[in-house]
């Protein structure tokens, strides 16, 4: 297994630091080999702030996006050494703190980190390769182009001279830095395209510390907190004499918004929280799911004054339709309940904010820290630990201004933790929405009108406008009706994508069974629409969307059916990514049984070919599990899913036998992969039930008691 | 407070907490094992497994109390060197996404494994009930399959 570090304690990171001169990290079993003497008088070579290698061949490359489960921590690096040319199995990987100077944009969303790093990462390995290059045609006294590199070695053909890149570390630091270099062809690839394993697969495997949640740190206590128990409710006052009685308690301390409590463990923290007696005062409404619902219904009515898109005329093509097919779509508020709750370090003291803790926006972290203490950005400091998942709630930098603050009152270092009700009472969740379509079909039994009228809440543009079948239908016309609620709401991984694609792709099912088509021979017959005669903009890669419908068709052997066995399809675009999946179902004691999904992708090049598939495999694991079990609602403001008992999660038992994946072979830039398969997953599990039993599903959680 | 001595990875620790001080907090605040973890506090995820003698609890729910001589193995127990075949399967399969539930899956199995060396599909469904939110599933399953023919071949 793979070694990478582990959460370095401060002061060690600040001793290696300053040892090495600056810029440079080495793992924990490496450091135990380096003496601090050696270390000293290493001349290291570090072209730029993502690699170094020292004399002794340690070759160390830097992860500079926040892990969370979406694998950059491995795939970033492999980038670097693809272009630098070394043997994978030797390189230390190291997770980078956040340094806006040094490393840019460093976050975890919207499935950006390859598509925005994919070509400058890999030409800081290639500017290190050609210096290397430089130094070893330098000391050889031949032409550079005379020299190749092979996994961590200089070579010179013609001499059979061959250098290392820890013997060339020193002289290739005084090369000059290239303007220009030329990137390896995608057919040299040793490592992109690989399955390469997680790089923390051995400190997750042995429970080593590597998580927010596992920070410990001298003087620390340990810190929980009372936050209002509804939406629309503030902190009036609170009574602390219980929670001081209780040992190991040793403050209680109050921000605007929370009282904390703080002590020598995490239960003496909780005990001594519950233990408060808090009052609450109303601020504002306190709204209901049921508010929100009757809302919904009330306001897809409703033709909008500014349509989000509006080709031709649908609402004439309706009235002129020889047939309207009408459905009305429904999707719950999700929490994102990542399984590491909540939490972060926060040492505040002397005008300064030490911080440590999962974010997948540490840069926001960092600003809205500083802002809340009243102090600048550079006095706040942040370091990155793996992350317990993110899903879209580490988008928000609350945990790490509640920390601080309470950091600050209590001058001492703390770590805040949310128990798990704490997380789902506190999240900004998935809005839900209500989606009504109405389709037109004509004399010639043709799709000629669309009109949809979404809303949902706090969304303004939950329609999704430029979706196909856009471009391929001669009347199109969507509205958005946003509902403003207090409920707070957010990003939730592959937002508005992961409600409306549920409407959406389980009403053109519908429609392809109104017309008694075929669902993927519809699907392909509205592209052909969308290229020959496109209408209005087209926002997708028709030829794209083919590649992975007719791969998942080839897959799943799509129009064969093994009796007992009902087939459900779906595709569908997002974050640049073509998806396309069929789910195989059998219906057992009126529960589906999923027995296997089959997923086609385009994403561009494949980058690490394990950890893509498992991205895709989970994000349809995600998608089902959420479109099948989970729901989230308000009475009077008050969440009332606490924990994983009334909040259910997917579990083993329903989870698919086997999800088989497919990428469509390109060479073209990686596109997103964190997010675009889940979207399509609950219409394919839905479509594929309505071919078991013909029971068309137009509301989720479809297996809600 | 009250002072406990519980065995945990096979050395005896002798902890002063309160006495319904669940295991999960003594492991990770009072022993530093943070390997395992907290997930739900309900009993409900699984994300504190760990194993008594060879069967798994869980820890969030199992008060320090009632520990009293039984043997505790934490996943930072279960190898000298991160061998255990179960470690090595998941490391193969590559199962882990964020990994913060899976050394919870990990004790699972292990005791899964112990009692059916051959577990089959409905086996992993009834024994496997810990909640991974990234979804890991399918190579979960497949993890505890090789660790099952692995062991075989190991003995």
């Amino acid at each position: 297994m793979k070694q990478s570090t582990t959460n370095i304690s401060r002061r060690n990171f600040l001793k290696i630091t300053s040892l090495a001169g600056g810029g440079m990290l080495l793992g924990f079993e490496l450091l135990a080999n380096a003496t601090a003497e050696t270390m000293a008088d290493s001349p290291l070579f570090a072209p730029n702030a993502y690699l170094s290698i020292d004399p002794k061949g340690i070759i160390t490359l830097m992860a500079p996006n926040p892990e969370i489960g979406q694998g950059v921590k491995t795939a970033l690096p492999m980038l670097l050494a693809e272009e630098l040319d070394v043997d994978w199995n030797k390189v230390v990987i190291n997770q980078a703190d956040f340094d806006k100077e040094k490393y840019g944009n460093q976050s975890a969303g919207g499935s950006g980190a390859i598509r925005s790093r994919y070509e400058p990462i890999r030409k800081a390995g290639a500017v290190a390769r050609h210096m290397l290059i430089a130094a070893a045609a330098a000391t050889w006294n031949v032409p550079a182009d005379e020299c190749t590199t092979e996994n961590g070695y200089v070579l010179h053909k013609g001499s059979g001279k061959k250098l290392s890149y820890g013997e060339l570390a020193g002289k290739s630091a005084t090369m000059p830095v290239p303007d220009n270099v030329k990137l390896k062809d995608p057919k040299d690839f040793k490592i992109i395209g690989k399955r390469i394993k997680n790089v923390d697969n051995k400190g997750i495997l042995t429970g080593k510390p590597l998580f927010g949640i596992d920070t410990r740190r001298e003087g620390m206590l340990y810190c929980m907190v009372s936050r209002p128990p509804a939406f629309g409710k503030k902190l009036k006052s609170y009574d602390d004499t219980e929670t001081r009685k209780i040992p190991g308690v040793k403050n209680v301390v109050r921000t605007d918004h929370v009282v904390a409590v703080l002590a020598t463990n995490t239960w003496a923290a909780k005990k001594g929280r519950d233990a408060l007696k808090v009052e609450w005062e109303d601020t504002g409404k306190l709204e209901s799911t049921t508010d929100h619902i009757a809302a919904f219904r009330n306001l897809i009515q409703q033709k909008s004054d500014k349509p989000d898109r509006n080709d031709g005329d649908a609402e004439k093509a309706l009235m002129n339709a020889k047939k309207v097919i009408e459905s009305i779509y429904e999707v719950p508020v999700l929490s994102h309940a990542p399984m590491e709750p909540i939490n972060f370090f926060a040492d505040v003291r002397d005008g300064k904010a030490d911080l440590y803790g999962p974010t997948q926006v540490p840069g926001r972290a960092i600003a809205d820290v500083a802002k809340a203490l009243g102090i600048v950005e550079a006095n706040v400091t942040l370091g990155l630990p793996r992350q317990g998942g993110g899903f879209g709630r580490k988008l928000r930098s609350d945990n790490a201004v509640e920390a601080a603050l309470i950091s600050s009152v209590a001058r001492a270092p703390i770590q805040m933790l949310w128990t798990r009700e704490d997380d789902m009472q506190g999240d900004f969740y998935r809005p839900n929405g209500m989606y009504r379509y109405r389709a037109a079909i004509n004399n010639d039994n043709e799709l000629d009108g669309w009109y949809l009228i979404a809303a949902a809440l706090n969304a303004g543009r939950a329609a999704a406008a430029d979706n196909f079948p856009a471009g391929a239908i001669a009347n199109y016309r969507t509205d958005s009706q946003g509902l403003t609620s207090n409920i707070q709401t957010g990003p939730w991984r592959a937002p508005t994508h992961n409600a409306i694609a549920f409407a959406e792709q389980s009403f053109l099912d519908e429609i392809a069974h109104e017309l008694k088509k075929d669902p993927v021979a519809f699907r392909l017959e509205l592209l052909d629409k969308a290229k020959n005669n496109p209408v209005g903009k087209v926002n997708y890669n028709i030829d794209k969307f083919k590649s992975v419908i007719d791969l998942v068709a080839k897959m799943s052997n799509w129009g064969k059916n093994t009796p007992g066995r009902y087939k459900g399809f779906a595709a569908y675009y997002s974050f640049n990514t073509y998806v396309a999946e069929v789910a195989e179902i059998s219906m057992q004691n009126g529960k589906p049984k999923v027995h296997k999904v089959y997923c086609a992708v385009n994403c561009g090049q494949v980058v690490n070919l394990s950890g893509a598939e498992n991205q895709v495999q989970g994000a349809i694991v995600d998608g089902l599990g959420h479109a099948w079990f989970t729901e989230i609602t308000f009475d009077k403001g008050a969440v009332q899913q606490k924990n994983f008992n009334t909040y259910k999660m997917m579990r083993m038992q329903d989870a698919p036998l086997d999800v088989e994946v497919q990428f469509v072979e390109t060479n073209e830039a990686p596109t997103g992969l964190g997010e675009p398969a889940l979207p399509p997953i609950a219409a394919v599990v839905c479509n594929a039930i309505f071919a078991a039993t013909g029971k068309r599903i137009r509301k989720i959680p479809f297996g809600k008691a | 407070m009250a002072s406990y001595t519980i065995t945990v990875n096979n050395k005896k620790h002798t902890v002063d907490v309160l006495p319904d001080t669940p295991l999960l907090w003594v492991l990770r605040d009072e022993l530093n094992l943070v390997g395992t973890k907290y997930g739900c506090g309900i009993a409900q995820c699984g994300a504190c497994t760990v194993l008594m003698n060879d069967n798994a609890i869980r820890a969030c729910s199992y008060p320090v109390s009632a520990v009293g001589t039984n043997k505790i193995t934490t996943i930072e127990g279960l190898s000298e060197n991160g061998d255990h075949p179960v470690q090595k399967a998941w490391d193969e399969m590559d199962v882990p996404q964020c990994g913060y539930c899976q050394s919870g899956q990990v004790m699972a199995a292990v005791a899964l494994l112990k009692r059916k060396p051959n577990p089959t599909d409905e086996d992993i469904n009834a024994a496997m009930s810990n909640i991974c939110r990234c979804g890991t599933y399918v190579r979960i399953r497949k993890a505890v399959h090789l660790a099952s023919q692995s062991s075989k071949q190991g003995s």
